[in-house]
């Protein structure tokens, strides 16, 4: 199955978002990982923020030899997102996707679709499309 | 480490050394003021990251260390996992290129430095897809290579003029509309603010002209030319009242 790595600044965030995605498929799901905050090294509370080697372990972790769909929120993240490509196993990066889609319209669809066994960029396209029937619902 | 008279021609490992602890002081020194830039125009964290980042990279300098490419692809990847925002990947990526730059060298000379810089800039453009005029770090990156260019006959010439033009980046990074970034949220309103990036990279170009000035940096952490350092400080209050 397609593997899902929820990369936020926020832990909290990230599974509040994997919460509601997976309300649509109880068990049987994919398996998904976070890679959410950043470790303080003073207080050892995890703060705000991403970390690109975490991600890289993250995406390595989910990726069963069918591939990964990474989502993400915003800036440092997608930043920090591509940056972990760079040292994440060449073969895994082949079949791992960056998602443009916004983090929960995005992580619902691509639970969804990653449930049946569909691809990564199979995952991915749905997972921006989910985020396209918002726009679609809005509009009158 | 250098005497007052023989120029440092080159940086080895000791003298990258130096330069990523005085970054670590002077991050350390100037972290509120990263955060009141970043409190203007972004998410007020600018200062907290660049410490956090800094604190760390010194953690890993005790180390031995087998030549400048090996140094400075394990500071790229103490970055990238410890600053949390967007600089981390930016000056991770500036550092992970500059070892690729540097592989197999003992010390990098006038032309080697250069080649290694320039390698971290693009990549810093490529990682955020930016370039200078959006406000960013990279409006002191670039004025800064271009001025260690046109300098370019000493080592230590064309260091200090880099730093030189990386401190007139940051000053005129204040007028320019935002346009990536935590900051291109505000549009306009982003005028009139001295960009946080653009200014903690004029601070590791201070840092690296104190390791190449006479004398170098003195025990007390202070700057060699201590009267610069306050000076600046001038321009950074003109830069803000500006808004
Ligand atoms: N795409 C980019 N290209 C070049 N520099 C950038 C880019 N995005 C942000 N920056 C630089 O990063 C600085 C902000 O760094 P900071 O550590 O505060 O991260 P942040 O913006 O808070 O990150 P996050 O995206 O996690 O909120 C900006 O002032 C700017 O110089
Ligand atoms: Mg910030």
């Amino acid at each position: 199955m397609t593997g899902i790595v929820v990369v936020s600044h926020s832990r909290p965030l990230a599974e509040a978002a994997i919460d509601l995605a997976q309300q649509m498929v109880r068990d049987g799901g994919p398996r998904i990982e976070i890679a959410a905050g950043v470790q303080d090294p003073e207080t050892d509370q995890l703060g705000l923020g991403t970390d690109a080697a975490a991600i890289s372990a993250a995406i390595e972790k989910a990726d069963d030899g069918q591939g990964v769909v990474v989502l993400m929120d915003l800036g440092s993240a997608i930043l920090s997102a591509r940056t972990a490509l760079e040292f994440t196993e060449p073969d895994i990066v082949e079949r791992t996707r960056l998602s443009w889609a916004p983090l929960v319209e995005g992580l619902v669809g691509a639970v969804v679709t990653a449930a049946s066994g569909a691809d990564p960029a199979e995952v991915a396209a749905q997972a921006e499309v989910a985020s396209e029937a918002k726009h679609q619902q809005l509009a009158d | 480490m250098t005497s007052e008279n023989t120029p440092v021609s080159e940086l080895g490992l000791p003298e990258l050394t130096t330069w990523l602890r005085r970054c670590t002081e002077l991050v350390d020194e100037n972290a509120p003021y990263l955060t009141d830039l970043d409190a203007a125009i972004g998410d007020a964290d600018h200062g907290a990251n660049m410490q956090r980042g800094f604190d760390a990279v010194a953690g890993i300098l005790d180390a031995e260390y087998e030549d400048v490419q090996a140094l400075m692809k394990k500071v790229g990847m103490t970055l990238v996992s410890s600053v949390g925002g967007a600089s981390g990947p930016l000056y991770g990526t500036f550092f992970l290129r500059f070892a690729t730059s540097a592989k197999g060298a003992d010390a990098l000379d006038l032309h080697a430095l250069f080649a290694a810089l320039q390698a971290g800039v693009h990549g810093i453009e490529e990682r955020g897809k930016s370039m200078i005029g959006q406000k960013t770090m990279l409006d002191a990156w670039v004025p800064a290579l271009d001025a260690y260019q046109r300098a370019g006959e000493t080592l230590q010439g064309a260091v200090l003029a880099g730093a030189a033009g990386a401190q007139e980046g940051r000053d005129a990074s204040g007028p320019m509309e935002a346009t990536k970034g935590r900051a291109s949220y505000l549009g306009e309103r982003s005028v009139g603010h001295i960009d946080p990036g653009a200014a903690s990279t004029a601070l590791l170009w201070e840092a690296l002209a104190d390791v190449v000035r006479p004398g170098g940096p003195t025990p007390d952490g202070e700057a060699g030319a201590d009267g610069e350092t306050r000076a600046d400080g001038e321009t950074r209050a003109d830069g803000e009242a500006a808004s």
